[in-house]
């Protein structure tokens, strides 16, 4: 039961749970619902370096974040410094995370999230193109945190049906 | 998912070291896609990966376009019909008119020895995305590279001018919308030549007009036209209608908004405007720049 010892697999999955995740990104929804809409890349990154952190961690964050900044057309490196720094924390608390209970997890969640979408805010204030209340951009990491369970519970029955390691 | 005693001890000094690489190459990367072109080089490989993606986003809508489609009733296209049919006899009346007016705007542009309007190219295009970020105003078309799109296009639908192409990716392009906060266009009032600049706001329906001294003549209702004096939009071409203007005496400068004609939230197709030659100076706007 040493899973450095394994071989890593899956790596093609966890590539596919992304681009689910990316699509689900820019899927339109109505206006109302915009502020809403949780950041699925950044669920799925949380979980992959949760479950996986021997082998995804900084770079993937910072891979995934400029996945999505070409995706959303946004500055390159706005969504890979803030997705960096997600994974880099994921990767610091991802014990305390496996133990923690499904609130607890939330909140954590909530943080991080919500520290991701304030950097790509201050990011997008400094080049002078956010003008909207930043307590608007934290409503996304409510609903992210939210979604926290149903993404944790999903992708680890992809995690274990895939024997992604 | 059990910890491991290596994992107990995970190098968490090197992913400190990993973190601040990943910031300072961040930090270059916005740099340089910030001041130069070059974050192209990146982009275009990207796209053929993002732009599938952008495709099956819009399939969801495409879908239940295509199931309202089917299920309308022959009542419903009937009368449809003979609306268009109605519609098509006023237009056609009107372009008889303009092939008229056409001709004598040439006569008199001859008289004033004055460069002739290259008539504009129009092709179609398909709003498949909208940004998700609020904070930009974009919209995707299903038109790229390989369509031969280019950068600075005029985008118009059939009420007015909509934005301007400012990514072109392989299969898809972004098109900056004149609300957006970062946008602004030389504009002219339609009834009596009154030139200003006229900003998006970042509201979807607010456009305001700058730079216009107390004593300007704006008034509600005033059409704001393009003057194609950026060399970026094609000129005459409706923008904006005039909403509210207010003169408040500690500004310096006229607050005006406006409201854009094109239905830019309703849209679903486009025209994309190539104005051939006309982009390299008509002698006639370069003499009017102020």
């Amino acid at each position: 039961m040493m899973p450095h010892e394994q071989k890593s697999a899956g790596t093609g999955i966890i590539v596919v749970t992304l681009l689910v995740a990316g699509w689900l990104e820019v899927l339109p929804l109505p206006d109302m619902l915009e502020h809403l809409r949780p950041e699925w890349l950044a669920l799925t990154l949380i979980y992959w370096v949760i479950a996986l952190p021997h082998r995804i961690g900084v770079f993937w964050g910072f891979a995934t974040g400029l996945f999505m900044d070409v995706l959303v057309g946004a500055l390159l490196g706005q969504y890979a410094l803030a997705f960096a720094v997600i994974a880099w924390i994921a990767a610091l608390v991802h014990k305390r995370m496996r133990v923690f209970p499904p609130i607890q997890q939330s909140a954590v969640v909530f943080m991080m999230v919500g520290a991701a979408v304030l950097t790509a805010y201050l990011i997008q204030d400094a080049i002078g193109r956010a003008h909207l209340a930043p307590w608007l951009m934290l409503l996304s990491a409510v609903t992210s945190a939210l979604f926290w369970r149903p993404v944790y519970g999903l992708l680890r029955w992809v995690r274990r049906r895939f024997l992604v390691r | 998912m059990e910890a491991t005693i290596a994992s107990l001890f995970s190098d968490s000094s090197s992913s400190g070291y990993r973190l601040l690489a990943a910031l300072a190459l961040a930090a270059v990367l916005m740099l340089v896609d910030h001041r130069t072109d070059y974050g192209q080089w990146i982009r275009t490989p990207a796209g053929y990966i993002t732009g599938p993606i952008q495709y099956l986003a819009y399939l969801p809508v495409a879908s239940a376009d295509w199931v309202a489609e089917q299920s309308r009733s022959l009542a419903d296209l009937r009368e449809e019909n003979s609306r268009l049919a109605r519609q098509a006899i006023v237009l056609e009346h009107k372009a008889q008119r303009l092939a008229v007016l056409e001709a004598e705007n040439t006569r008199l542009r001859e008289l004033l020895d004055s460069s002739d309007r290259i008539e504009a190219r129009v092709r179609v295009a398909e709003i498949i995305g909208i940004e998700p970020d609020p904070n930009r105003h974009e919209v995707l078309i299903n038109l790229g590279q390989n369509d031969e799109v280019s950068n600075g296009q005029a985008v118009l639908d059939a009420h007015g001018l909509m934005g301007q192409v400012v990514n072109v990716g392989p299969l898809t392009s972004r098109v900056l919308l004149i609300t957006d906060a970062t946008h602004a266009g030389s504009v002219k009032v339609n009834r009596n030549g009154v030139r200003s600049i006229l900003a998006g706001t970042g509201h979807p329906d607010r456009l305001e007009l700058l730079y216009l001294p107390d004593t300007a003549d704006v008034k509600p209702g005033d059409l704001l036209v393009s003057t194609g004096l950026g060399r970026r939009f094609p000129a005459g071409y409706p923008v904006a209608e005039v909403t509210q203007v207010e003169a408040d005496p500690s500004r310096p400068f006229l607050q005006v908004r406006a409201r854009p004609t094109a239905r830019i939230d309703r849209a679903s197709h486009v025209l994309l405007v190539s104005q051939g030659q006309s982009l390299s100076a008509p002698a006639a706007d370069a003499e009017a720049a102020p």
